[in-house]
């Protein structure tokens, strides 16, 4: 049993709220960097010469990268061996958060009822947490802040075995010509499939988080994937949506087991921006 | 197309002239307003009330920026989607609104109404917010304050990058540029 008094998860997630809005991981940088050299439109070219000039700008001045600093999506892997003290961990997450996004100068996104008084929390919580309990007496925490014009893009359909693997790449293509030039193309897709209603969306997620350039462990979703990306980039939407050869930088699929009667499919769409950093304890 | 220097306010001449996939710097004064504040702008309206700031020639900016750190004149403030909007663009640009700026493309109901009213729709670059902020030469709350990043804001911008979407002849940049990027399967 290791004992953690929970201060040092509000510390870490603080921390991220702030570092993951300022610095953009390198593989999506790297990405942006090639998808410029491959970039056909001479105003794609202009409008991504400006969001990797943005990244300078950001890092030098300590500026968030995007104004939406988003609702904080928080990942915990937790240790059975762990024994949190001194508070309550969902706590202790919100209050990193807090902190994080006062002292980062990070936009409060969040309203308290959604739909009749949209009243701004004021201080960005709460956060969304997912918690997985895993062997070992380590913390993991994954911290994704997540825009809402790319969210909005997102939908879940329950599809069926009969749509088969054609049936999912419709979709997924889909959805994305639908989104055109709202999420802040170029973008990156989460696909889900499999589990439940609610799962299929939650791996959508997870999906993101994969590095850009690391194959997936399926070969043959890994083909599945390099055929969504290449049937996406023909849609011509392109940087901004103003046309260009570049629409999305990567489609990296999820998969778990489903009940023989469902194929649950979930896209989630992450703008250019897309952040996320991770802390071990 | 062409590069246009623009300073506010707008003359017709000069709305008229812009055409879609022009790149504009636009200086001068502009509006921020969003989700929150649309909603409460058009309620004014429909109960025959006034408005914050003068509508008439107005450019409004759909964006809700980081907070500003200590003597910062403005933090990032990058462009949010333009469709929420869209259900109140109308009738704004019937009273007066000249120019909407923003990300994504727009409703047809709000293409028309740009060519019936003479209207502009610009493009900022999204997510490129650090960049922008920096041709914001000054900012103040005008209203809502309790909206936090959903105030309106008065902008003094100097320069600002971006791009004629939809001119007043009805032409809209996205519909031209996906279809010329396009390639059928």
């Amino acid at each position: 049993m290791r004992e953690l008094d929970v201060s040092r998860i509000t510390e870490a997630v603080a921390d991220l709220s702030i570092r993951t809005n300022i610095y953009l991981p390198d593989d999506v940088k790297k990405a942006l960097q090639e998808s410029l050299e491959r970039e056909e439109s001479p105003l794609g070219k202009e409008i991504l010469q400006v969001i990797l000039d943005n990244h300078d700008i950001s890092e030098r001045e300590k500026m968030p990268i995007c104004q939406d600093t988003g609702v904080a999506i928080v990942f915990l892997e937790v240790g059975q061996d762990v024994h949190f003290t001194g508070g309550a961990l969902e706590d202790a997450v919100n209050e990193g958060v807090r902190q994080g996004y006062k002292e980062g100068h990070l936009r409060k996104s969040m309203v308290a009822d959604p739909v009749i008084k949209r009243k701004n929390t004021t201080d960005n919580t709460p956060a969304v947490i997912y918690t997985r309990i895993v062997p070992g007496d380590k913390v993991k925490i994954v911290f994704a802040p997540k825009g809402g014009g790319a969210e909005n893009m997102s939908e879940v359909r329950m599809m069926t075995a009969a749509d088969g693997i054609d049936g999912v790449k419709d979709f997924v293509v889909d959805r994305v010509s639908r989104s055109g030039g709202n999420p802040c193309p170029p973008i990156v897709v989460g696909v889900g499939l499999g589990g439940s209603f609610e799962r299929c969306a939650m791996l959508a997620k997870e999906a993101l988080m994969r590095p850009i350039g690391e194959p997936n462990p399926d070969p043959d979703y890994n083909e599945v994937e390099k055929d969504i990306l290449r049937r996406i980039n023909n849609l011509g939407i392109g940087p901004q949506g103003l046309g260009g050869r570049t629409t999305a930088l990567a489609v990296h699929i999820k998969m778990v087991p489903c009940h023989i009667a469902s194929m649950p499919v979930a896209v989630n769409v992450q703008c250019h921006v897309s952040r996320h950093g991770e802390t071990i304890i | 197309m062409k590069t246009v220097e623009l300073t506010t306010p707008l003359d017709e001449k000069q709305i008229s002239n812009l055409e879609s996939g022009d790149k504009v710097f636009l200086s001068g004064e502009i509006y921020t307003a969003r989700d929150a504040a649309h909603k409460k702008l058009v309620a004014l309206i429909e109960e025959g009330k006034d408005l914050p700031f003068d509508l008439q020639g107005a450019i409004i900016y759909y964006v809700g920026p980081a907070p500003s750190k200590p003597g910062q004149v403005m933090n990032s403030a990058g462009p949010t989607t333009s469709y929420r909007m869209d259900v109140f663009t109308p009738l704004l640009l019937k009273h007066g609104l000249k120019g909407t700026i923003g990300k994504g493309p727009r409703s047809k109901e709000v293409r028309d109404a740009m060519v019936k009213h003479g209207g502009i729709y610009f493009a900022a670059v999204g997510g490129a917010a650090a960049g922008i902020a920096s041709t914001v030469k000054e900012a103040e709350v005008i209203a809502y304050d309790e909206l936090g990043p959903e105030a309106i804001r008065r902008l003094v911008v100097e320069r600002m990058p971006l791009f004629v979407v939809n001119d007043t002849r009805g032409n809209d940049l996205f519909e031209a540029g996906v279809a010329e990027y396009r390639r059928e399967e």
